[in-house]
């Protein structure tokens, strides 16, 4: 097995994948997102909760089926959601895709992205890029969607 | 006449024509295991357009000069080997940009006919409500979605054959949706996922009891075995270069003789007319008439010299070569744990193909992880959303053949496929 195969498929990677967290979509959802990739069939529904005041993300609940890299990707970033403004998201999500547009030269700050920095080993694989963003533009889309605050 | 069928020799090694074969991926020598997709070129038909380009490149059937008379006839002469090789006359081949627009070019002259367009002669092909179109539920989507829009232009249904669980249509089950009011039944000759090799000669007879056409998708037959579009009995059919050893953007729309010349154009403009007034214009008959604008010269030229290799490695060994890796390529899979083989079982005929799930690993995973060993396959839904959904699968794994491959590949494929649940650990 190659090095870079051993980075794309993790521990953390395949952990994620064959136990996703926050998997089940709940109610009630401040915004919902669904993503399709149509090359590969990959689907993701997402749904961000807010906290009691509204103005922050309490948590996201997702669905969805797709490649071990999509899968563990929206895991990830629903480990990292949590108690964030939904400008702090946004910008989180801004850094998680130069990551992964960089094809391995930004390794990521584990600081912002939690765990999620260890799909920077997708970024190599072009192909695989996409699997990593779906969900992360779900995210995005839902956030866009969030009532605006007063 | 009665023509006896040479015996079949065993291909020869052809890996040393295909310079692409020679590459390595990930370290590893290439095992190039996705002809269906597309499939690699030899020397003779990379040369074939270079020389040309270097000689004799202009615009065909316009001008005077030299140039234009020599790159005209080898154009011409590139058809009537096409022609020649799927059992067809030269008129009856028109150049398209590849299989998909020779099926939407069938659908939309369809179209137009239903409008009227092509007077007296074309009023035979008006579709309407009342009218249905006929597909399987196992095509390829460039031969499912033509025929959707143009249901939706004319007011005609779609209705289509339902498939099994193996991905599978029969006789009976086509039976039971062809009517009466059947116009157009269009089904792939081989299936590009599942291998199953279509009853055609029995589809015609059935079309024709009820007074329909019939439409063949040959993308993944012509390039695989000896086709002859005449003994066949279709009206239509449509194939693509790209997948047998020819260039990209190069299509034929077969249709017959007497059929292409009632239609009329889907596509209009220059190099298809005889007299053009400012109120309208009158056109050649086939194959120009669907060939409108400037031609994909050096591409048919190329295409010419595929299937002059291809006829010279001869069709009948290449299928007894295709059959027998396939025949491996099942055997070994089948023996592997874990995976859903679709398609034909054990002992019914399959093209060089076999589409395959691999339980607990989704199959961008898979196709990586072959990747990582130089293995190169499909993965996805192979163009076919609505079998992979019938067969409650969003994506497979497609490993196919061609005549450039070895038993080699096929064990070295096999060996790389035994081991991905184990890397993914399911
Ligand atoms: C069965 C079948 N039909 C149609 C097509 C479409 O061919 P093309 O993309 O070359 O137009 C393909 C190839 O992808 C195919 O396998």
């Amino acid at each position: 097995m190659s090095d870079e195969l051993q980075d794309l498929y993790r521990e953390t990677i395949m952990d994620h994948a064959r136990a996703p967290h926050h998997f089940g979509l709940r109610e009630p959802a401040a915004a919902e997102s669904h993503q399709l990739n149509p090359t590969c069939g990959d689907e993701v529904t997402v749904r961000l909760h807010l906290s009691p005041s509204g103005d922050r993300v309490e948590s996201l609940s997702w669905e969805g089926h797709g490649c071990a890299i999509s899968q563990a990707s929206a895991s990830l970033l629903s480990d990292l959601v949590h108690d964030l403004e939904p400008a702090e998201l946004t910008e989180r999500i801004g850094l998680f895709r130069d990551m992964m547009r960089s094809r391995g030269e930004i390794a990521g700050d584990d600081e912002l992205l939690g765990d999620a920095v260890v799909l920077s080993g997708a970024s190599r694989y072009l192909a695989r890029v996409k699997c990593a963003m779906l969900s992360w533009v779900a995210v995005e889309d839902a956030l866009a969607k969030l009532p605006q605050a007063a | 006449m009665i023509l006896v069928a040479p015996v079949t020799t065993p291909l020869a090694d052809l890996r040393a024509d295909f310079p692409l074969l020679d590459r390595s991926v990930n370290g590893h020598p290439l095992v190039y295991l996705d002809s269906a997709a597309t499939a690699q070129r030899p020397n003779v038909v990379l040369e074939a357009e270079q020389d040309f380009l270097e000689r004799r490149n202009a615009a065909v059937h316009r001008g005077a000069h030299t140039l234009a008379a020599e790159a005209t006839e080898e154009f011409e002469q590139a058809r009537e080997a096409v022609a020649r090789f799927v059992g067809a006359d030269v008129d009856e081949i028109a150049w398209q940009s590849g299989a998909t627009d020779a099926l939407n070019t069938i659908a939309f002259a369809l179209g137009a006919a239903s409008l009227g367009r092509g007077g007296e002669a074309a009023r035979r092909f008006a579709l309407g409500p009342g009218d249905e179109l006929v597909v399987t539920e196992a095509e390829h989507h460039a031969n499912l979605i033509p025929w959707q829009e143009l249901a939706a232009r004319t007011g005609a249904a779609l209705r289509y054959v339902p498939v099994d669980d193996d991905g599978l249509w029969t006789l009976d089950a086509l039976r039971a949706v062809v009517t009466e009011r059947t116009r157009l039944i269009a089904f792939a000759h081989v299936s590009n996922v599942t291998g199953f090799v279509a009853p055609v000669s029995e589809v015609v007879a059935l079309a024709a009891s009820v007074g329909a056409l019939t439409v063949l998708d040959a993308c993944q037959s012509a390039p695989h075995r000896p086709l002859d579009l005449h003994a066949l009995g279709v009206d239509f059919a449509a194939f693509s270069a790209h997948k047998m050893l020819g260039p990209n953007g190069l299509g034929v729309l077969y249709g017959r003789r007497e059929l292409l010349n009632a239609l009329p154009p889907a596509r209009t403009g220059g190099s298809m007319i005889t007299t053009v007034t400012m109120e309208g214009a009158e056109f050649l008959p086939a194959p120009q008439r669907f060939e409108a604008g400037t031609q994909p010269v050096s591409q048919a030229v190329a295409f010419g010299a595929a299937v002059g290799y291809l006829t010279d490695a001869g069709m009948a060994a290449v299928h007894a070569h295709e059959e027998e890796l396939a025949q491996r390529l099942y055997e070994g899979l089948s023996g592997i744990p874990g995976l859903r083989l679709i398609g034909p079982g054990a002992g019914v005929e399959r093209a060089g193909l076999v589409s395959f799930d691999v339980e607990g690993v989704h199959a961008h995973d898979a196709g990586q992880y072959l990747d990582d060993r130089g293995i190169a396959v499909r993965v996805g839904h192979h163009c076919a959303q609505p079998l992979h959904r019938r067969l409650s699968l969003t994506a497979s794994v497609r490993a196919s053949v061609y005549l450039y491959n070895t038993a080699d590949d096929v064990d070295a494929f096999l060996d790389a496929a035994e081991g991905i649940r184990a890397y993914f650990r399911v």
